[in-house]
C-alpha cells in the first residue's frame, strides 16, 4: 500500500526503529503510551524493549545503554518527566555516547493528566534541545533528526508531541509506492520505508561501554567544567537550528491569488535577507498550533508570513531576528506556557526592537487549556489582522436542552467498585480519610462511592495518608493504590510507613494490569515487552519482606469477605495491607451472564443505584433496570440489594 | 463560510467511551485513504474512554488541523442522543446528523433521580430538522444490534446508516472494502451482516 494512515505515536515509534534504535524503555502514560508499544509490535527481536518500573528507572537504564553506545529511546508523559528529572538534570551535564532521545508527550486541556505542565520549559531548565512536531508525518522525521542531534552534540534530546499530534492520525507515503498523493513540501507527508524493506537493513551494533571516570562519574569539579560546556552548547545549537528545515519562514495558506502573489514576492525578498519588505503582522507558532494557525488563515482567506518554530530550545534566534525585521507586530500561537512568546520578548529587549507581541501574556489567548482553530480565528479578527466579514457565521439554532453531564466512571463490573464499597461499608460511622492515587481507581471519587479524598501524584496515596494520620490521629487513614502504581512508586512509601511507625491501611487494588493506559504488563504480571513470561512478583511477599505483619488477600467482588478483611484491619494498628484481587474486566472473560431484576420483588428502593453507581443499572420509566449490553455479571449488585430482587445468572442467586 | 465536501469530508463521531467509535473513524479514514486523499483524524484516548463523552474527528481533502472546526462538519455520527446535541455546534448548516435513538443514562443522572431517556435531545434534533437547518437520520441502533445478536456492532450499524443516507460521499462497496481491510477476519461476517441489515 503506497499511503498509510499512522497515529503520531506510531510514527514516532517507527521513526525510532528507522533511526536504528537499539534500546527502548518507558513507563505508560496518556498520551505517550503507543510509542513504545509500536516499537515492540514491530520488533524483530534485535531491539531491547521494556516497560520499566517507572520513568526514573527507564531513563537511567537508557542512559546506561547510551553510555555503552546504543541508540536509546525513553518514552513517558509530561508528569513522568518529573519522576525522571533527577537523572535528566545530571545527564544533561554528563552527556551521552549513543544517541539518547526522550519522547515526552504533553497533554494540553488537560485531557488525561494532573497538570498542564509544558515540557519545553523542562528542556530549557535542563538545558537540553527540544523538538516540537506539528503532525504525525513531521514527528516521524523529527525523531530521526533527534538521534542525529543527540550524537552530534553528545546530549540527550527531547521530542515533545502533544495529544493532538500523538493521538492524531495522518497520512504518510511509503517508499516505492506509486501515489497521486503529493507530499507537502516533502516534510508534511514524508516517505517512509516499508517494514519488510527496512528490516533487511542490519541494525548498528553498539560499541560497548568504554571506561572513563572523567566522563561518566559526576563530581563537583567535573560538573563545573560540564556546566561551562553546556552553556557553550546553547548558542552553537541555536545557530544550527537557524537552518533546521523544520524551523522556517513561510506564507500561510493562500487567500486570493493577487494578495498571495504580493506576499510571495515580499517573502522572497525577506528570504534574501532584504529587510525592506515589511509586513504589518506575522504569525509565530509551533507544534500543533501551527496547524490551527494555518487552518484559521485558510478559513479567513488571509495570507500572512508565518514563522514556524520547531525547536523552542535552543531558540533559533537568527531566524527569529530575520522574521522580526520583516514584520511590525506578531501574534504568537502556542499551547500551554508562553515559551516562544517570552523568547521573542527577550530578543526584542536584547535588540531594542519595538514590536507589538500578542499571545498569552496580553490575554489574547487563554493561559490554560487547548489551543484551537476557533481561538486563532477570534484573535485574528479581534486584532484586525483579518476582516470580521470573513469569519464563519454560526448557524442560528434554538437553545439546546439541558444535557446530562457525563464524567468518566468505573466500568460496569470493575472490581475497584467492590473494593471501594467494602471499605466504605466497613468504615461506616467512623472518621476515615481515603487517600487515592493515579489510575482508573481515581474514578472512585465519583458519587455515590465518593471514596477518594486526596489524589496528588503516583504513589502519594501511601505517604499522604501517613502525614494525615500523624496530624489527625482520630482519623483512620486508608491508601488506595493499583498494582502497577504499587510497583512504580508505592514500595518506598510502605517502607517509610513501617520504618517510621505510621498507622495506615493500604488497599492494593490488584487487577493484574495497568488498566488506565491500555493494559500494559508490569512486574506483578511477569510478562515483558520482549515476550518473555517470567515469574510474577508477589505483592504480599514484598510487603512481608518490608516488615508488614498484617497482610490479607481478598476477592474484591466477594462483598462479605472484603468487608470482613477491612473490619479485621480496623481492629489492628500499624501498617496493614489488604490486597483486593480481581482481574480488570477488559482483560478477562465474564464469569457470569448479565444479572436480571425480578420486578415482582423489587420495591424500587434504589439501594443499588444509591450505593454502588454502576453504569449498567439504569432508571427506565420509574423502574430500576439492567442495561444488558453493559452488565458484566460481576454480581456486586446482587450482594447489595436488600430485597434479593437482583438475580445473578451464574446460579440461583 | 463552512467548508464542504469540495474541500474534503469533515466528519465527527461522538458517543460514550466504550461504544467503539475509534473503529468507525478508522473505517472512514481507510476509505479516504484508498482514494489517495490526505486524511487526518483525532480520537479521544485516555480517561474519558471510561464512560465519558468521547469524539473522533475525520478529515479528508487537504486538512491542516486534525480537529474539525466548529460549524464545518458535513456529518455527525452520534452513538447517543445527548452526545449528538453536545456536538451540534460542530455541524455546518445543511449538514447531516445520524443519531442512535437509544439513550445511555450516566450513573450520575440515575443517582440524581433523573429519568434521562434521550427524548428531549431527540426532540431538539427533530426541531432542527423541521427548521430545515439539518438533515437528521434517526436510527434505532440497539434494535438492529439485537437482531444481529451483538451490541458491539453498533459502530458499523451507524456508519452504514450514514453511508445509506449519503452523508459521507462514501459508497456501500467502499465501506465493505474498508471493513475487510481494517477489521479482524473473524469479525468480517458480523460487520458485513450489519451493513446488509442497514441496507435491507
Amino acid at each position: 500500500m503506497p499511503v498509510k494512515l499512522l497515529m503520531g505515536n506510531e510514527a514516532l515509534g517507527l521513526g525510532a526503529i528507522h533511526a536504528g534504535v537499539n534500546f527502548v524503555s518507558g513507563y505508560p502514560g496518556t498520551p505517550s503510551t503507543e510509542v513504545l508499544e509500536t516499537v515492540a509490535k514491530n520488533n524483530d527481536g534485535s531491539i531491547h524493549v521494556e516497560w520499566s518500573t517507572n520513568e526514573k528507572a527507564a531513563l537511567e537504564a537508557a542512559a546506561g545503554a547510551s553510555y555503552a553506545g546504543a541508540r536509546s529511546l525513553v518514552t513517558m508523559k509530561q508528569v513522568g518527566l518529573n519522576v525522571a528529572s533527577d537523572p535528566l538534570m545530571t545527564l544533561a551535564y554528563i552527556g551521552v555516547e549513543g544517541g539518547l532521545v526522550l519522547v515526552v508527550a504533553d497533554d494540553p486541556g488537560p485531557i488525561s493528566s494532573q497538570t498542564e505542565q509544558d515540557t519545553r520549559n523542562f528542556a530549557q531548565f535542563a538545558k537540553v534541545p527540544v523538538l516540537d512536531p506539528s503532525s504525525p508525518g513531521e514527528a516521524y522525521g523529527m525523531i530521526q533528526d533527534a538521534f542525529e542531534i543527540s550524537e552530534r552534540h553528545h546530549c540527550p534530546v527531547i521530542v515533545r508531541p502533544t495529544t493532538r499530534v500523538s493521538h492524531a492520525c495522518g497520512t504518510v507515503k511509503t517508499r516505492g509506492g506509486t501515489s497521486d498523493c503529493e507530499p507537502d513540501g516533502g516534510f508534511e507527508h514524508p516517505e517512509i520505508s516499508d517494514t519488510d524493506e527496512y528490516w533487511n537493513t542490519a541494525r548498528p551494533v553498539p560499541g560497548g561501554f568504554v571506561k572513563d571516570t572523567q566522563r561518566w562519574v559526576v563530581f563537583p569539579r567535573t560538573s563545573y567544567l560540564n556546566h561551562l560546556k553546556v552553556e557553550e552548547r546553547r548558542p552553537v545549537l541555536a545557530a544550527e537550528f537557524d537552518s533546521y528545515q523544520a524551523n522556517r519562514i513561510e506564507l500561510s495558506n493562500p487567500g486570493d491569488a493577487k494578495a498571495t502573489q504580493a506576499y510571495a514576492d515580499a517573502l522572497h525578498k525577506l528570504r534574501a535577507s532584504d529587510a525592506s519588505a515589511t509586513f504589518p503582522y506575522g504569525l509565530v507558532c509551533g507544534g500543533i498550533s501551527y496547524q490551527y494557525a494555518l487552518e484559521a488563515c485558510e478559513m479567513l482567506g488571509c495570507a500572512l508570513p508565518v514563522f514556524k518554530v520547531s525547536t523552542p530550545y535552543p531558540f533559533p534566534e537568527g531566524l527569529a531576528c530575520d522574521f522580526l525585521d520583516a514584520v511590525s507586530d506578531v501574534l504568537v500561537v502556542e499551547e500551554l506556557d508562553p515559551v516562544i512568546e517570552r523568547e521573542l520578548f527577550f530578543l526584542c529587549g536584547q535588540h531594542g526592537l519595538q514590536h507589538g507581541i500578542h499571545g498569552k501574556l496580553d490575554g489574547t489567548f487563554s493561559a490554560a487549556g487547548e489551543q484551537s482553530t476557533e481561538a486563532v480565528v477570534a484573535a485574528l479578527t479581534q486584532l484586525g489582522i483579518a476582516s470580521e466579514d470573513a469569519a464563519p457565521v454560526p448557524p442560528k439554532r434554538p437553545e439546546p436542552p439541558e444535557l446530562p453531564v457525563r464524567p468518566p466512571v468505573l466500568c460496569a463490573g470493575c472490581p475497584h467498585r467492590g473494593s471501594f464499597y467494602a471499605v466504605k461499608k466497613a468504615t461506616k460511622g467512623r472518621k476515615a480519610v481515603y487517600c487515592g492515587d493515579i489510575g482508573c481507581y481515581t474514578l472512585g471519587n465519583a458519587q455515590p462511592l465518593d471514596m477518594v479524598d486526596t489524589c496528588l501524584c503516583m504513589g502519594a496515596d501511601i505517604t499522604v495518608a501517613q502525614g494525615i494520620e500523624t496530624v489527625d490521629p482520630d482519623a483512620v487513614c486508608f491508601s488506595f493504590i493499583g498494582d502497577s502504581t504499587f510497583f512504580a512508586s508505592g514500595i518506598t512509601g510502605i517502607i517509610n510507613a513501617v520504618y517510621n511507625h505510621h498507622d495506615i491501611i493500604v488497599c492494593v487494588l490488584d487487577n493484574s494490569t495497568t488498566a488506565m493506559t491500555g493494559h500494559q504488563p508490569h512486574p506483578g504480571t511477569g510478562r515483558t515487552m520482549m515476550g518473555v513470561d517470567g515469574a510474577a512478583m508477589s505483592i504480599p511477599a514484598i510487603v512481608e519482606a518490608i516488615g508488614v505483619t498484617s497482610c490479607t488477600t481478598v476477592d474484591a467482588l466477594d462483598l462479605d469477605a472484603a468487608c470482613a478483611a477491612v473490619s479485621d484491619a480496623l481492629g489492628q494498628s500499624g501498617v496493614r495491607v489488604i490486597i483486593f484481587k480481581s482481574p480488570c474486566i477488559a482483560v478477562s472473560k465474564p464469569q457470569h451472564p448479565p444479572v436480571t431484576i425480578d420486578t415482582d420483588v423489587c420495591t424500587g428502593c434504589h439501594s443499588c443505584i444509591r450505593e454502588i453507581g454502576c453504569p449498567a443499572i439504569v432508571e427506565r420509566v420509574g423502574q430500576v433496570a439492567i442495561d444488558e449490553g453493559q452488565c458484566y455479571g460481576c454480581e456486586l449488585c446482587v450482594q447489595v440489594c436488600p430485597m434479593d430482587a437482583i438475580v445473578g445468572g451464574g446460579d440461583d442467586g | 463560510m463552512g467548508s464542504s465536501t469540495e474541500h474534503g469530508l469533515n466528519c465527527v463521531i461522538c458517543g460514550v467511551g466504550g461504544q467503539g467509535n475509534v473503529l468507525a473513524s478508522r473505517l472512514i479514514a481507510q476509505v479516504l485513504l484508498d482514494r489517495n486523499e490526505h486524511v487526518k483524524t483525532a480520537e479521544t484516548i485516555g480517561m474519558a474512554q471510561r464512560g465519558g463523552s468521547v469524539t473522533s474527528h475525520v478529515r479528508g481533502g487537504r486538512p491542516n488541523s486534525p480537529l474539525v472546526p466548529q460549524h464545518t462538519a458535513d456529518a455527525l455520527i452520534a452513538f447517543e442522543p445527548a452526545e449528538a446535541v453536545r456536538c451540534i455546534d460542530l455541524v455546518r448548516d445543511g449538514g447531516t446528523v445520524i443519531v442512535n435513538t437509544a439513550a445511555l443514562q450516566p450513573p450520575t443522572a440515575a443517582l440524581a433521580g433523573s429519568d434521562y431517556d434521550g427524548s428531549e435531545a431527540l426532540a431538539y434534533l427533530e426541531e432542527l430538522q423541521t427548521a430545515g437547518d439539518l438533515h437528521v437520520v434517526f436510527v434505532d441502533g440497539d434494535e438492529i444490534c439485537r437482531a444481529l445478536g451483538n451490541p458491539k456492532v453498533l459502530n458499523v450499524v451507524l456508519l452504514a446508516s450514514a453511508v445509506k443516507a449519503e452523508a459521507l460521499g462514501i459508497s456501500r462497496e467502499e465501506l465493505e472494502e474498508a471493513i475487510r481491510a481494517q477489521v479482524k477476519p473473524e469479525f468480517h461476517d458480523l460487520n458485513l451482516q450489519a451493513v446488509a441489515q442497514v441496507f435491507a
